[in-house]
């Protein structure tokens, strides 16, 4: 449902099915809902089985990169030699983004379900889950329902009486953004700094100290529960749009709309009724200016961009940006583009772990002639350089941060030169930028 | 027992009593000593305010870390003071989707109401600091503000002075 406002009948509520309904938030509430079936019903099947079901159900990795949830889990060897270890990313930190949270402050038991079925799946016997360490009362809920889930049965050394044995260990952590990213995740859990790492080796070869791991977003476990219960075939026939792209997805909108939340759709449902019948569209009097779509790491799009494009993966690679996370950030026409590309790229600049220079570099760079354009002393040349610059941070890092700093401000000098040209010709006040 | 260290400051241990016992139970859970680094970080921090040489030394000491280790992982993340901060530590959210909902003006309002002045500095009374902050991840929420362990959402500048009644 569109938390904190109530659903909209455009949405599909499965995850966010009881957002906003505290009675959910306890072990009781969670099986009196239906919750922990689909953990039972993994346990009475054996790991390909579970396997196969997910990839049945089409589920892509809801975290941002889509690749497919079943296929990610059986890469992990089927003997298990070396420990297995299941990492549950909650560590949400991509500007536009707060639907885990949701899940999380509501449904922490849908988490622990889905997170379960995947250590089943997977052979691990040990769950890590990283929640950002800013998420201080999500991090309370989370500690109290493992401890209940630990008392109901559902975690422990025999879970439901099946023999098996799942352990959660939540880990805080400490303000990192680039901890989201999975290999600085396993880093940051061995206590170490959260540098990425680069693949190969891959997680499932070696990731937590050196072990077999897969690493999946909130979101992806909790729709879990919801496969092995109702099946992949169910899940696989929630589809509005390409058939590449199943399920219902969380959508976070924020910024100048009306009625900003988290809103959960079937895949391929339009943009437009997204943005504008379910979010209640523009405050009054202001029209689109742009939208981020899916986080704030990818192309800005134009509003003739938003006009006929499709939420799933497929739909808004055609319209030149990506689905992401889902987290959108809406824009009307009272905002000045060039700042707030600035405040991304300051964004970035701020969380790069400083290992490749291309980053390190790039993003304070690119911040600081941003600044410069801001504050009336930008000349022509300035977008070259930055658009240069961008053409050196992408694809030539061990991660993708710099990558992501590049996306808004190329998709932001192209799409909208004249947001630029007005602060270059001194058409425009410059802004007092303060650091 | 106290330590000496490079500083010359004597430090009071922090892991004794309940918060060693809290320390200890992080163990299990880890197949490394290492590994529980960030959580004996929390517990120190929880437990004195902010990370001081003296008890970066301990965390070394008790997790077979060298202290450069120590200092390397504690300065790689922003939620870690290694200094004294307000009785009450204020993080206003102003990165773009919370930027552009007027995020900018939430923080100047807490930098007024709470006497600080600047970004990052303690108010005379040693009661705020206030920082900005990138991305709480609570966007559909403008502004989020983090005071504390308190997650305060829809902050707006009018609503401060009334939120800071409540910290003393």
């Amino acid at each position: 449902m569109g938390y904190p406002h109530p659903s909209h009948a455009g949405e599909h509520p499965v995850l966010s099915k009881h957002f906003g309904d505290a009675g959910a938030r306890t072990f009781d509430g969670w099986v009196k809902r239906g919750g922990y079936e689909g953990l039972k019903k993994a346990l009475g099947m054996t790991r390909d089985q579970v396997v196969e079901e997910v990839k049945a159900s089409g589920l892509r990795g809801r975290g941002g990169a889509g690749f497919p949830t079943g296929m990610k889990w059986s890469f992990m060897p089927k003997e298990v030699v070396k420990p297995h270890y299941l990492v549950c990313n909650a560590d949400e930190s991509e500007p536009g983004t707060f639907k885990d949270r949701e899940i999380i402050r509501w449904t922490p038991h849908q988490l622990i379900e889905g997170c379960a079925i995947g250590a089943h799946a997977i052979g691990a016997e040990r769950i890590y889950i990283y929640i950002r360490g800013e998420f201080t009362h999500e991090h309370r809920i989370l500690l109290a329902a493992v401890d209940e889930a630990y008392k109901g049965g559902a975690l422990g050394a025999n879970v439901f009486g099946s023999g098996r044995r799942i352990d959660v260990v939540v880990h805080r952590g400490a303000g990192a953004y680039i901890c989201g990213e999975e290999t600085a995740m396993m880093n940051s859990i061995e206590g170490k700094r959260g540098n990425p790492r680069i693949k190969p080796p891959f997680p499932a070869v070696a990731g937590l100290w050196a072990c077999p791991t897969t690493i999946n977003n909130v979101e992806t476990l909790a729709a879990a529960g919801h496969i092995l219960r109702q099946g992949g075939a169910w899940y696989k026939g929630l589809c509005r749009g390409n058939p590449k792209s199943t399920g219902t997805k969380l959508f976070s909108v924020c910024g100048h709309v009306q009625r900003p939340g988290n809103y959960e759709v079937v895949m391929g449902t339009s943009m437009k009724e997204l943005i504008y019948d379910m979010c209640g569209g523009m405050r009054p009097g202001r029209t689109l200016k742009a939208v981020i779509p899916g986080g704030s790491s990818v192309p800005i799009m134009t509003p003739a961009e938003v006009e006929d494009c499709l939420l799933d993966y497929e739909g808004v690679v055609a319209k030149g940006s990506m689905l992401g996370s889902g987290g959108m950030i809406v824009m009307d026409d009272s905002t000045d583009l060039v700042y707030q590309v600035m405040r991304l790229a300051r964004f970035y600049a701020h969380e790069s772990c400083a290992q490749c220079t291309q980053c390190r570099e790039g993003t304070a760079w690119t911040t600081r002639i941003l600044e410069k354009i801001l504050a009336g002393k930008g000349r022509r040349e300035d977008l070259d350089l930055l658009l240069d610059l961008a053409d050196n941070m992408t694809g030539k890092t061990i991660c993708v941060l710099s990558d992501s700093c590049a996306a808004p401000v190329v998709s932001a000098i192209r799409k909208f030169p004249a947001e630029f040209d007005a602060y270059i010709s001194r058409e425009k006040q410059p802004v007092m930028v303060t650091a | 027992m106290s330590t000496a260290h490079a500083a010359g400051e004597t430090h009071q241990p922090v892991f004794v009593g309940p918060t060693r016992a809290q320390l200890e139970a992080l163990f299990p859970k880890y197949p490394t000593k290492q590994s529980v680094l960030l959580p004996a970080l929390w517990l120190v921090q929880e437990a004195r305010g902010w990370i001081s040489e003296g008890a970066l030394h301990e965390v070394a000491e008790v997790l077979g870390l060298t202290p450069a280790y120590v200092k390397g992982v504690v300065t790689f993340y922003t939620m870690y003071h290694t200094h004294p901060v307000g009785r009450h530590f204020i993080q206003v959210c102003t990165t773009s989707p919370c930027n552009i909902c007027g995020a900018e003006e939430v923080t100047k309002a807490f930098l007024r109401h709470t006497g600080c002045g600047e970004l990052g500095a303690t108010s005379p009374d040693g009661r705020f600091t206030v920082i900005e902050v990138e991305c709480l991840g609570a966007c559909g929420f403008a502004t989020p503000v983090l005071i504390d362990d308190d997650f305060v959402e829809g902050v707006t500048p009018e609503r401060v002075a009334g939120i800071l009644q409540g910290y003393k």
